[in-house]
């Protein structure tokens, strides 16, 4: 019974904790369908919404459940040019995930580094780092993004860049004050008396043991980063029109909702909504699993 | 504590200092400042006395100094659109922003912390459950979409609420104010509660945990030994404790507040300096956008200033050389 708890590896013992809340395991199932739909979009969608010989005009704003002369079904409507909404939000989710996720992980890979060489190296390179930490946490994520923007104008890789800037400072914090404690361990000493370089200590062996933070946190980033974006492109700031968001669909609803066609707005915020909340519970729950000084 | 504050507001100097030095190349290094300030269908005796004025021909670091000075005397252009000094522009707009950021707090404050004291009290109950799970959709709907199924919901559907703009404005103390008519209530009541929800459930949460961790602490349970009334240990013992990082909380966020006012008030047309932000980035008014800049900055560093000040009365560690632990 102790040799088996032992053994246990670390990701199915953390496994076995999270499938405790059934809520938090629906999420997690809701999570993967989303990112499936979203990496199947192309062969899902009922139609191409941006192949312009499948788009008619004069299907535009048909409600829910109306039907093209060619007996074509819009289970969600049409928007204003005619696209099946429900394939403009399949694709829209597949760009809006692409650009949360990439942003994500390319800050991780930053701030993880940063906030490595910070704890590990110290002295002014550590005070250095850590004073342009705090002047980023200073300002609130999506006035930075939105004055990187105006400087930088539109386009997919300059919101991937503005959204790499606001986040990369979360993680170094979190990277550093993780490492700070687990450098401190007799298993770095032992590295330090083999005679191990520098880099292999601090990415080989410091660096596995300061994960757990890096993954809650990237969770809820991801989250943060795909409802950012939507803002940004909702504002008009974001994504081009070529590369249709949640964020920028909701935003062409805009001027119909208050017509009375709220389907345009409607589905395509549900479906970002559900995106974020799935994320965030998901998150939420691999906070309570990874982090034994928090759970109760 | 003199010492901790002039300490203090060296720091915040040099933050100002970096920013201007951030907007400055933002302005003039990375864009080309002849198109930044100089409108675009300016003619070429326009533009070569504009150039002159503004000192374009002169070494960087020159231009740096006088864009300086211009920027202590208050001068960072004038708006193309409006045609006034781009900083009188925005401080116009500013009260208004201030009225949505302040209204929205209070929503937050009186709603949320006694909702987070009940869920603390009583975890696991079905209050709590409710409420915890609320506050993560109140975490997850994105701010505009959530905006725009209210006035989906209030105005356009059962027509309660006005959706634009700020309303009749009456007069208090000298100050324009929506507050002061019932129009003007009407008006502000959407916008607010849209920008107050993120906020209320942070409060919530951040009122649940600290409730929590208090609780069971042995000053409470002596409280309790000693025989004093339920109320009073909740109102005077455990609220005094948790207060503290609510304060400075509440404090941050109403920074984060006003630059989530920039979605709210673009919604809802709300004539703020949010939407003069977003107006201004649409229309190429560069000169706005660097006096918004700057402004924002101010108010940031003001707001950390006062936040700090306000921590290290209620906390004494913090003067003493510690560092406010990481939320």
């Amino acid at each position: 019974m102790i040799d088996d708890i032992i053994q246990e590896q670390p990701w199915r013992r953390a496994w076995r904790h999270y499938r405790q809340s059934r809520f938090a395991v629906i999420a997690l199932i809701v999570c993967s369908i989303i990112i499936l739909a979203a990496v199947f979009a192309p062969w899902l969608a009922p139609q191409n919404p941006y192949d312009l010989n499948v788009i008619d005009f004069f299907d535009s704003k048909l409600p829910p459940g109306s039907s093209a002369p060619t007996g074509f079904i819009f289970w969600l409507g049409t928007d204003g040019q005619g696209r099946d909404m429900l394939s403009a939000m399949l694709y829209g989710l597949r760009i809006s995930l692409f650009v949360g996720v990439l942003s994500g992980l390319i800050a991780i890979l930053i701030g993880m580094a940063l906030g490595l060489v910070a704890a590990y190296v110290g002295g002014w390179i550590d005070a250095l780092i850590m004073r342009v930490v705090d002047f980023m946490l200073g300002f609130p994520t999506i006035l930075v993004a939105l004055m990187l923007l105006a400087i930088l104008g539109q386009g997919v890789d300059k919101v991937i860049f503005a959204l790499i800037l606001v986040q990369w400072a979360y993680f170094a914090r979190a990277v550093r004050s993780a490492a700070l404690v687990e450098r401190q361990k007799e298993y770095v000493e032992a590295a330090q008396s083999l005679g191990l370089s520098q880099p292999r200590i601090m990415f080989g062996h410091i660096m596995p043991n300061c994960l757990a933070p890096v993954i809650v946190l990237g969770t809820m980033q991801v989250a943060s980063a795909i409802s950012t974006e939507a803002t940004l492109s909702f504002l008009g700031l974001g994504l081009p029109i070529t590369e249709p968001s949640l964020g920028l669909l909701i935003s062409n609803g805009y001027s119909n909702m208050l017509s009375g066609r709220y389907w345009i707005s409607l589905y395509p915020g549900l479906l970002l909504l559900l995106t974020v909340f799935s994320i965030n519970v998901v998150g939420d729950r691999l906070r309570d699993v990874l982090n034994p000084r928090l759970s109760r | 504590m003199t010492g901790f504050i002039i300490r203090r507001l060296i720091q915040s100097g040099g933050v100002i200092l970096t920013m201007t030095v951030v907007v400055f190349l933002g302005v003039y290094a990375i864009g080309n400042p002849v198109d930044i300030l100089i409108p675009d269908d300016a003619t070429a005796a326009e533009r070569d006395l504009a150039i002159q004025s503004l000192g374009l021909d002169k070494p960087l670091l020159t231009q740096y100094t006088t864009f300086l000075s211009n920027l202590l005397r208050g001068d960072l252009g004038t708006s193309f659109v409006y045609n006034i000094p781009s900083i009188d522009l925005i401080l116009l707009r500013l009260p208004a922003t201030l009225e949505l950021a302040f209204c929205a707090l209070f929503i937050a404050i009186v709603i949320g912390l006694p909702l987070g004291l009940l869920c603390g009290l009583r975890p696991g109950s079905r209050l709590d459950k409710t409420v915890m799970g609320a506050s993560i959709i109140g975490f997850s709907i994105p701010n505009f979409w959530q905006g725009l199924m209210l006035i989906m919901l209030f105005s356009v559907m059962l027509g309660w609420l006005p959706s634009t703009g700020r309303g009749e404005l009456g007069t208090v103390f000298g100050i324009e104010t929506s507050l002061a008519t019932w129009d003007g209530l009407r008006h502000l009541l959407l916008p607010a509660i849209n920008l107050s929800l993120y906020k209320l459930s942070l409060m919530i949460r951040l009122t649940r945990s600290g409730v929590r961790e208090v609780m069971y602490l042995d000053y409470v349970r002596f409280a309790r030994a000693k025989g004093l009334s339920e109320v009073r240990i909740v109102m005077v013992h455990i609220m005094k404790v948790v207060l503290v990082p609510i304060i400075t909380v509440v404090g941050m966020e109403f920074g984060s507040l006003i630059a989530f006012a920039t979605v709210t008030e673009t919604i809802f047309a709300w004539p703020g300096m949010g939407k003069l932000i977003i107006d201004s980035i649409m229309r190429l008014d560069r000169p706005v956008i660097a006096g918004y800049l700057v402004v924002i900055v101010l108010l940031f560093v003001l707001i950390n200033l006062l936040v700090d000040i306000a921590y290290s009365l209620l906390d004494p560690r913090i003067r003493l050389g510690g560092e406010p632990n990481d939320r």
